[in-house]
Parts: structure tokens; C-alpha cells; sequence
């Protein structure tokens, strides 16, 4: 009965075989790709559209919405979408919800697909037919695209693509996505007008017939999804649900034993060698620190070569303009309000490049489950899994690739907690201010001996807040905590650069308009009203951002600041290595002359109160120091967190309780050490 | 171990947590009735399906097992709720 399953709202075609052909000729076909995570999905969806994607979410929820133009075999702009990986239509996730939905026809934002291409990892049939035949059960014109042939062979694993296209009475192509094999005949298939209807359907148990008849559903498969779990318990047998799966997976039994000469000596595959040595007892964490170290170093100092070309390039544009332009606000709101707010995006890019390089790779090749596996004992402690390591571990580098690296952490909850806690971890940004005021606390022999406490702060910092989430937050819809660890196989560098490319245009598109914002007003924060004398130390305590930090004055007092450091504190949300050149101009040090950061010191250690105290007491250096740790001092984190969380609500939430947090820390070691007697 | 032969109230079933890494066994069914299992069931752990352990990560937590041809990871924790037989 596919007719009946074909529930768009409004849709006048009985929905038979022909209805494809009766489209108006000016809309476009539409595709959609579905599959198994690691079936190759993205893969083929790269092949098929290349260039022509476009990369956003699905409103409302945190999903990835990507869709892209192929051009057909007679020269026809097909629209293409790649829904999210999924092992079931019976949803349980946000991803899964989309996918359901699409394929329903219930998302007003996306149209319901005209056909459906599934997916299927030729190494596992059986497993990648269930949602197969869950597509096919709804009536929908299908096409499989039976990729990763080249690894099934590799296991001896022979699948004739005629016979299971005749089972199941679909188009079935055999293809090896990576390297582009499969892909003429997969659009021939995709030209077709006349795409079947499948046959294949596994006969519904009587009392969810009845119980869908109930709910008013009659024969309609869609409806199956729909059920609210409540009415489906009280309605029917509690095990309906076990044994239309069997049933479902009996039938593919029956497609694979007609379609599949599996003569599996059960001999070792490359996976099964690979994984002896990369999951080994010893191996396995030497491998881990190796290749995790290699992306903590690189997006760590190798990103600092291109960053710094960044910075050259915006100082030869700032001599430039102030070189061709009259003296004036115009000119200092193009040098130091509009250049520096694009340089601050722009910096991001190597490390956000690098990042997703790394993050790319891992995944493609399967070592990111990998990873996960040998890590999720740790992480499991404070309730997250193993998926959390890498984007965690890269805020060490900087928050802004940690953060968008989150997304490849399947759960909801997991995803939302790691966003939460990453900027805990001290990133270089903080380096130059641990460096100034650990200097000024102790010799030069103890200095990496207390950075090196510091990080171990922000360390315990993401561990006990993951934990306290863990608690707080609830988990929306029970997540099977089971894994898959893909077979490995070569990168597809296509893919890798397209995904850098992806995630370095929505970091400029959508973080960078609101980066750039907030360094135009921080600049004219800092520059009106101006004051009348040449030096700058005079007009950083006249602006609204000197008038700023003189009003917060009493707020930050208790944490032994004071205004000059306020000041130093509101610039610093720019980014925390702005604190250091704002303390210059507030001290008038040339920082051109002061590479070494001593002549800054000097004047830090005689700054005096107004009632002749020292401002710099080894107290109010620790109290800043920890704040520094603690404190989300970043415009550009509030900015991707909101990006990533679709919220402004997660975003500013997060910048709150960190600074909140910070205030109490640094408020506890200041009073507490004065009440202990320490200066 | 024959566990079909106790009792089933005070009979100590074997579980997917307790094989030994490379021991083969088949699956019974599931001692939780939650509804997560119900994805393990989708991933194809059904009655009767064959399961190999293959081995523990390296801090004794996950497991990784092979069923049907694929390679699936769980914890200690949920893997001993899936009752196997030899």
C-alpha cells in the first residue's frame, strides 16, 4: 500500500510511480541522501554537488542543514540535500527528528524529497538496510547507492547488485564514492523519470494495524514514527516494536541471502591489524599521545607562522591608511575600530583551519571513534563519553575551534555540556597575561612551575562544572550510549577541504559580523569623548571605557582591582591578550620598546593607590591571575557559542556563570588571604 | 556456565560483560526492558544473533564487539544487560 504512505499535506498526486514526471518543468527534482553514519554519505554528497552547497542549520534546533545543486546527465539543476546520518527513522535525537521529518514531508523550511538516494556501506548490508527498508516501507522512490564496494571485497564479501535491486525492486548502484566510481551511473539512475515504487514491505503486526487504525492513521507507515511512545505502550503488546524489527530484519535476511555470496573466511582485515596495534594496551596510548599531541602542537605553535602574517598584513594596511588618509575619527575608526575588528576575526582562520584539518582527517579515516573508545573511561567520569576528548583538548590551543569542533559529538547533552566547559581550558590567549603577572609575582626559575598550576586550575574547572551539567541538565531522549567504530580507510581530501572551507566561511559569516561589531564599539568606548592632552595614558582614563572601569570600581574592589585594571579587564574582552597593551597605554610604556614586558613590570610594581599602598601586591596578582583563568573574557567565544548552541541564550548564560564563577574564586583568594594575613 | 537449566529468579545470567576477548557466543535477549535497548535491537543485537568480543579498551571500559560484521562499542554498564549463550 505505498499510496498511503505519502502523506504530504496538500498533495494532489496519489503519489504512484509517475508522479515525479508530472512536476512543473521549471522547479527542481529533489534528492535527498540518507545512511548510516559512516556509510560515506557526505562523501558522495561532495562527489555529486562539489562546489555548489550551501551550509546552514535547520531552524530551531542545532542540526546541520546542507543542500547542493547537481547537474543531471541532460543538463537539468537537481537539488540535492544531505540529511543527517541516522540508523533509524524511529527518532531519538535532534538529528534523527530532521531526517524523519524531511523524509515525512513535515519540515516547512525543507521540501519533501521527490526520491530518496540510501546510502549503504556494502561491508555491513545488513545493518545498513534497516533504515533502507524503512524508506522503502514509506513509498518512496528510492535509489541505493551501495558504496565502500572496495572494502567488502576486501572481506570477501560479494554483493550482486542486479539480484538485491531485483529483491527489493529499486535501482541498486555499486559505487566507491571516495574515488568516484559509481558516480555516471548513479546520476543516469537519478535522470530517471520512471523510478519504481518498491515492493518490499514487512507486513505490520495486527495490533499496531489496529492501534495505528485507532489513533486514525489506517495503513500509514508514517504514522509508525509518530506514535507517542505513552499511547503506543497502553495501546498495544509492549513488544510490538521488538518484533516488527525482527520482522524487518528477517526480510533483509532474505534480500542477502539471495543477493550476497559471503564466503568470509574470517581472516584478518586491515581493520582488525590496524586496531591491534592502535587499541593495544601500550600501543594504543603511545598512538593516542603521538597523534593528539601532533594536533595540540601544531594548532598551538605552527598556526602562530600564518597568524602572524595575519598581523603583519593589517599593520602594512593600518600604515597605509593613516599614511593616505587626513588625521581624524574616520581614520582611527578604519585603523583601530574596523581594520583591528577584521584582523580579530581573520586570526582565527589558521587555527580554525588546522583544527578542522586535523578533526577531518580523524574522522574520514575512523580513528576518531577510536579515540573515543580508549578515552570514554576518563571522560565518563564526569558524565561525558569519549567523543568530548578532541574538541576539549583543542581549547587548550583556543576556545573558537574547540567549540565548533563540538559538533561531531552525536549527543545533544554531551555536545551542549563540553560547549559549556571548554573555555575553562587555558588557551594561548591567556599566555601573555599569566606571563606578565607571574613575573611579578615570583622569580623567573618559578614561572613555569605556576603557569603550569594555572592550567591545571582551568583543568579542574571543566571537570567539576562538566560534572555539575552533567547533573543539572537533563538528557532530552535516552541516547543509546553504543558506538560504532568504522572500518578504516583513505581520507577523502575533498571532503576534508571542503569541510575547512564550510567551517571557516560560517566563522567569518556568522561570528565574524558580531566580532567585528563589538571591536567597533570597544574602540569608540575607548577613543570618546576625547580628551584634549597627546597622551595616552590621560585619554584612557577620560573615555567611557576609563569612565567605565572608575564605575565598576566598587564592584571589583573586593577583588583587590582597581580602575586601571578595570579598565584593562573591559578591553580585554576584545581578547584577553589586550589586557597587556591596555595596562601599557595605562601606564605609559611603548610596548615597541618593551619586548621583554620588564619596563611594563617596573611600572606595575611602583603603581600606587590613592592612599600610597602598592596596586600590584602578590595578592591582587594571584586574585587576577584567577580570574584570568576563570573568566570567559572573550568576545569571540560569546559569538561562536552562540553560533553553535543557536542561542543567544547558552551564549550569554555561559558568559555569566564563568565570570560569575571567576569573581567568587578571585573574591576568595583576595579577602581569604588578607584574613590569613598574606598582603 | 548453563544457565538455561537454573531457575530463572535466582539463575546468574551470562552477559555480553562478562565473554572473554575472541569468545563467540549468540544473544538470549535483554534483561532491561528500556527503551534504549530498543536501538540496540534496530542496530541488529536481535534473539539469535552470533556476537564476538573482541576486546577491552585499554582501560577496561568499553567493550567492542562484533556483530554482523561490524565493529560496536558499549560500556561495561549496558553490555551486561544483553544476555548471551555460548
Amino acid at each position: 500500500m505505498s499510496e498511503g504512505a505519502r502523506p504530504r499535506p496538500g498533495d494532489d498526486s496519489p503519489g504512484d510511480a509517475s508522479a515525479t514526471q508530472r512536476l512543473p518543468p521549471e522547479e527542481k527534482r529533489v534528492f535527498a541522501l540518507v545512511g548510516n553514519p559512516n556509510s560515506g554519505k557526505t562523501t558522495l554528497f561532495n562527489a555529486l554537488t562539489g562546489m555548489r552547497q550551501k551550509v546552514g542549520n535547520y531552524p530551531g534546533v542545532t542540526v546541520e542543514r546542507k543542500e547542493g545543486t547537481c547537474i543531471s546527465q541532460h543538463g537539468k539543476e537537481l537539488l540535492v540535500i544531505d540529511l543527517p546520518g541516522a540508523y533509524s527513522l524511529n527518532a531519538r535525537s535532534p538529528d534523527e527528528e530532521v531526517l524523519r521529518d524531511v523524509l515525512l514531508g513535515r519540515r516547512d523550511d525543507t521540501p519533501r524529497p521527490d526520491v530518496v538516494i540510501c546510502v549503504i556501506d556494502a561491508s555491513n548490508p545488513e545493518r545498513n538496510l534497516y533504515l533502507t527498508s524503512q524508506v522503502l516501507e514509506l513509498g518512496l522512490p528510492v535509489i541505493i547507492a551501495l558504496n565502500m564496494t572496495d572494502i567488502a571485497e576486501a572481506r570477501n564479501l560479494r554483493i550482486d547488485a542486479r539480484a538485491m535491486g531485483e529483491a527489493l525492486g529499486v535501482p541498486v548502484v555499486p559505487m566507491r564514492a571516495n574515488v568516484r566510481e559509481g558516480i555516471p551511473a548513479l546520476r543516469i539512475a537519478m535522470s530517471r523519470h520512471d523510478l519504481p515504487v518498491s515492493h518490499h514491505k514487512v507486513e505490520l503486526p495486527e495490533d499496531v494495524a489496529a492501534l495505528l487504525e485507532r489513533f486514525g492513521h489506517g495503513d500509514n507507515r508514517a504514522a509508525l514514527y509518530l506514535l507517542d511512545e505513552e499511547a503506543a505502550r497502553e495501546g498495544a503488546a509492549a513488544d510490538w516494536e521488538n518484533r516488527l524489527i525482527a520482522d524487518r530484519y528477517a526480510a533483509i535476511q532474505n534480500v542477502c541471502d539471495h543477493a550476497i555470496r559471503d564466503s568470509d573466511t574470517g581472516a584478518a582485515t586491515p581493520t582488525d591489524r590496524i586496531d591491534a596495534f592502535l587499541l593495544h594496551k601500550v600501543w594504543g596510548w603511545v598512538a593516542l599521545l603521538g597523534i593528539l599531541g601532533s594536533l595540540f602542537v601544531v594548532i598551538f605553535s605552527v598556526a602562530n607562522i600564518p597568524m602572524g602574517w595575519i598581523e603583519s598584513a593589517f599593520a602594512l594596511a593600518g600604515d597605509g591608511v593613516r599614511a593616505a588618509m587626513p588625521e581624524g575619527d574616520l581614520r582611527d575608526l578604519i585603523t583601530d575600530g574596523v581594520l583591528a575588528g577584521v584582523e580579530g576575526v581573520l586570526i582565527f582562520l589558521p587555527q580554525i583551519l588546522i583544527m578542522f584539518f586535523f578533526l577531518g582527517l580523524m574522522e574520514d579515516t575512523g580513528y576518531m571513534s577510536r579515540v573515543a573508545f580508549i578515552m570514554d573511561r576518563l571522560m565518563a567520569k564526569v558524565g561525558l563519553s569519549g567523543k568530548s576528548t578532541v574538541p576539549l583538548l583543542s581549547s587548550y590551543a583556543c576556545a573558537i575551534p574547540g567549540v565548533m569542533g563540538a559538533r561531531t559529538i552525536p549527543g545533544a547533552k554531551d555536545r551542549l555540556i563540553t560547549i559549556m566547559v571548554a573555555p575553562f581550558a587555558s588557551c594561548t590567549a591567556r599566555l601573555p597575561v599569566y606571563i606578565l603577572m607571574i613575573g611579578l609575582l615570583v622569580p623567573p626559575g618559578k614561572i613555569p612551575a605556576l603557569t603550569l598550576g594555572l592550567y591545571v586550575l582551568g583543568t579542574l574547572g571543566i571537570f567539576v562544572f562538566a560534572a555539575i551539567f552533567n547533573r543539572v541538565i537533563k538528557r532530552t531522549k535516552s541516547s543509546p550510549p553504543i558506538m560504532e567504530l568504522p572500518s578504516y580507510k583513505a581520507p577523502s581530501w575533498k571532503s576534508i577541504l571542503l569541510h575547512m572551507w564550510d567551517r571557516s566561511k560560517i566563522f567569518v559569516r556568522r561570528a565574524g559580523t558580531i566580532i567585528l561589531g563589538i571591536s567597533i564599539l570597544l574602540w569608540a568606548l575607548e577613543t570618546y569623548p576625547k580628551s584634549d592632552s597627546e597622551d595616552d595614558a590621560v585619554q584612557s582614563e577620560q573615555s567611557y571605557a576609563g569612565r567605565l572601569g572608575k564605575a565598576i570600581e566598587p564592584v571589583i574592589a573586593p577583588l583587590g582591582f582597581d580602575s586601571k585594571i578595570g579598565v584593562g579587564l573591559l578591553a580585554s574582552f576584545a581578547a584577553r591578550e589586550v589586557f597587556v597593551s591596555a595596562m601599557s597605554i595605562a601606564y605609559s610604556v611603548d610596548e615597541e620598546d618593551d619586548a621583554s614586558g620588564e619596563q611594563l613590570r617596573e611600572k606595575l610594581r611602583q603603581a600606587k593607590r590613592s592612599d600610597g599602598s602598592p596596586v600590584f601586591t602578590p595578592l591582587t596578582c594571584l586574585s587576577l591571575l584567577v580570574f584570568f583563568v576563570f573568566a570567559l573574557q572573550c568576545m569571540s567565544t560569546v559569538a561562536i557559542v552562540r553560533r553553535e548552541t543557536n542561542s543567544w541564550r547558552w551564549a550569554l548564560f555561559q558568559l555569566a556563570y564563568m565570570t560569575g564563577f571567576a569573581y567568587l574564586a578571585s573574591l576568595l583568594v583576595y579577602q581569604g588571604g588578607r584574613l590569613l594575613g598574606f598582603s | 556456565m548453563m544457565p538455561t537449566m537454573l531457575p530463572p529468579n535466582n539463575a546468574v545470567a551470562t552477559t555480553l560483560g562478562d565473554l572473554q576477548p575472541g569468545e563467540k557466543a549468540v544473544i538470549k535477549g535483554f534483561l532491561s526492558a528500556d527503551s534504549a535497548f530498543l536501538r540496540f535491537r534496530e542496530l541488529g543485537l536481535l534473539p539469535g544473533t552470533a556476537v564476538a568480543l573482541v576486546r577491552r579498551a585499554p582501560l577496561g571500559d568499553p567493550i567492542e564487539f562484533n556483530v554482523r560484521g561490524s565493529l560496536l562499542s558499549v560500556r561495561q554498564h549496558e553490555a551486561e544487560q544483553i544476555e548471551v549463550e555460548a
